[in-house]
């Protein structure tokens, strides 16, 4: 049985303007030990994705269809008091910016205590035992002093580690990463991945990435899900991504990225235009009016949404273009350009 | 942290003193700027029968024609060490602190200020809780219960609550439980707290609703402002995020965070409210701190305006300085050294 699995999952949010399609009928699965990068730009869908899972979408405002399997319960159509009961214990989120992600109020110690007795009836001091444990497991120097110190007494790279220290308190089986590193300096940002994917074999956790950074995906994931305007256009293992990209989308995101390897000359291939809004995707396929090989489609870009079809073992793409089309443009036009 | 009290107390004398060289100058020195001579303020306290003589020896004894600073001077040293007043029929004591000293009662002002305060006290201890605590319910539920029934309906009444005077719902109150059923004190009941607990609530009941009405109105709109702010913080996400009930995401972590200038507006206003709370006690005919200012007021009676102004300005300062310490309890980030 597959450890997380999502099948047609759709959160639409009603607002004034529209309907928001934040995510619009996307399926992956997930086993333990393993690691899944979900990429794309703001607006994507894939925070969104991630906050259903917990079941942390506006719960009220957001129409939500679809399934999430946890380990053999459907989340979907849970109880909220029975999905509360998973949150912290059986799935776990480390978020974005872990200064304004902690309470102010409360020092770090006290944070992980409540994360660790809201599922495990100890008392306070064995609590505090524990999160000084965890503290030093996440690289804290001095945790039995630090447990006492406030969010704000310390760095951006410490902040991250007990957050990541908190989320791990009740030995999460999943474990959602929503831009772990974004808000960090580019030193730290290798060190909390490096930490992650050690604590990840440690607790053999499913582990989901959520980034815009291709860098981080490349570091930690052994599968990648490129999101676009609410749904997953390439999906395939971290070779698939970075080898044989089938997408032109993926190609622009591979082409935004900055690399030292290349010349300073050279300069980035990024992606014309900006993100699709959710309320009007554009019709046929979401991202043809950015897409330089739309022309090639005749005139299919436009009016017909492609499915996702599999190019080969495991590896999804949605694009008009044909598998032979698109291999030959990665290969000719896009790959010399990425190397040179 | 020691240091910072110290540093506080030193900074609230510094205000005190400051705020009586002000009220002093505005009460001295301004009406001899319009051109009232030393002798017309004698006058007012010897009564209008005095011949021009002994008008002037009076003025002369109380030593109105000495520069300001040295009237000044002599009002600092009596709120220390008392001082006495001649004026004309016979020496009057007046023991520190002395205040002032009114000729229209012939009374040092301070013992009158004691008198009065148990009064406001209570008042405005009765009037703080109800209002603090029904302010922070009901900002928090129209918070959570944004756009619905109750929330409308709690914020149209609050605004009702912050524009309706206490001399108009209070007289209103009266009429119609007092005087109409027949439920509650009539005005100007009072029962001291020492002498009868439940008569002394009973005799306060509408007084503290009419005050707290208007500040729970308030205190109700800044509570569902902050919990709206604080309810979509990442650390609220967190805290759902870590499996915590709803009820403790709201109470341990929403309302610990928005409470934060609530008490600094509390502190405040119960400071202010110490000092005399003029419309209310107006209202009821309650004999607190705020009555006898008007009291004093209408009689031109310029010592104990004097007098009063430098109690309510002490509460202020104290006030403060309790809302500067408790920040820091309240709020880590605040540190004091």
């Amino acid at each position: 049985m597959t450890f997380l699995q999502l099948n047609d999952l759709k959160v639409h949010f009603p607002t004034d303007d529209g309907l928001v399609r934040s995510v619009d009928g996307l399926s992956f699965q997930l086993e333990r030990g393993k690691t899944l990068g979900i990429v794309g730009e703001s607006g994507s869908g894939k925070s969104v994705t991630s906050l259903s899972i917990l079941g942390l979408h506006k719960g009220g405002r957001a129409r939500i269809s679809g399934e999430i399997w946890l380990d053999g319960e459907e989340l979907v159509s849970a109880s909220q008091e029975h999905v509360r009961s998973l949150r912290g214990k059986k799935m776990a989120m480390i978020f974005q910016d872990p200064l304004s992600a902690m309470h102010p109020y409360y020092t770090v110690g006290d944070q992980i205590i409540e994360a660790y007795r809201i599922h495990n009836d100890v008392p306070k001091k064995v609590a505090r035992k524990h999160a000084i444990d965890m503290l030093g497991r996440v690289g804290i120097p001095q945790p039995d002093r630090r447990v006492d110190s406030y969010p704000h007494e310390f760095s951006g790279g410490m902040r991250q580690r007990a957050m990541i220290a908190m989320a791990l308190s009740c030995d999460p089986e999943l474990l959602i990463a929503d831009e772990p590193t974004t808000a960090l300096d580019v030193t730290v940002q290798a060190q909390i991945l490096d930490l992650m994917r050690d604590l990840q074999r440690d607790f053999n956790a499913a582990l989901i990435i959520i980034t815009h950074d291709l860098g981080v995906v490349a570091e930690l994931s052994d599968d990648i899900l490129v999101m676009y305007g609410g749904k997953c256009i390439e999906y395939g293992s971290a070779d698939d991504i970075f080898e044989r990209p089938e997408h032109p989308y993926t190609w622009g995101l591979l082409g935004s990225m900055p690399r030292l390897d290349r010349e300073v000359t050279e300069r980035l291939l990024p992606i014309k235009g900006s993100p699709p809004s959710l309320i009007n995707v554009p019709s046929g396929c979401a991202f043809h009016p950015r897409c330089a090989f739309e022309p090639r489609t005749g005139g299919k870009g436009g009016t017909v949404v492609p499915d996702l079809v599999e190019t080969e073992g495991g590896h999804l793409v949605r694009c008009h273009l044909s598998r032979e089309e698109r291999r030959d443009i990665w290969a000719t036009e896009i790959k010399p350009k990425l190397e040179s | 942290m020691v240091t910072y009290i110290i540093r506080r107390l030193i900074g609230a004398l510094a205000m005190l003193f400051v705020v009586s060289a002000v009220t002093f100058s505005i009460f001295f020195v301004v009406p001899r700027l319009a051109g009232v001579t030393p002798d017309d303020i004698a006058n007012r306290y010897v009564g209008r029968a005095a011949t021009a003589e002994t008008v002037q020896s009076v003025a002369e004894k109380l030593g109105l024609h000495d520069p300001v600073v040295v009237q000044y001077g002599r009002w600092v040293k009596g709120v220390f060490v008392g001082s006495e007043y001649d004026y004309g029929t016979g020496v009057e004591q007046c023991p520190a602190p002395c205040l002032g000293y009114s000729f229209v009662t012939k009374q040092p002002v301070w013992p009158d200020l004691v008198d009065r305060l148990p009064v406001t006290l209570s008042l405005a201890a009765g009037a703080s809780v109800i209002w603090l605590v029904i302010g922070v319910s009901v900002g928090v539920l129209s918070a959570l219960k944004r756009r619905s029934i109750f929330d409308r309906g709690a914020m149209i009444i609050a605004l009702a609550g912050v524009s309706l005077p206490p001399f108009f719902t209070g007289l209103v109150a009266l009429s119609l439980l007092s005087y109409g059923l027949g439920i509650t004190a009539p005005g100007g009941a009072y029962v001291p707290l020492t002498e009868n607990p439940a008569q002394w609530a009973y005799s306060l009941i509408l007084p503290w609703l009419t005050l707290a009405f208007l500040n729970a109105a308030a205190y109700a709109r800044l509570t569902r402002a902050g919990m709206l702010d604080t309810m979509g913080e990442d650390y609220i996400r967190t805290a759902r995020a870590k499996g915590l009930k709803e009820s403790k995401v709201i109470g341990k972590h929403g309302l610990r965070a928005a409470l934060t200038p609530i008490v600094t507006i509390f502190g405040l206003d119960v400071g202010i409210l110490v000092g005399g709370a003029i419309l209310t006690e107006n209202a009821f005919s309650l004999q607190g701190l705020g009555k006898y200012a008007t009291t004093a007021i209408a009689a031109n009676d310029l010592p104990k305006i004097m007098g009063f102004t430098m109690l309510a300005a002490f509460f202020i300062v104290v006030a403060n300085l309790i809302v500067d310490l408790l920040y820091a309890v309240v709020d880590p980030r605040v540190r004091l050294s």
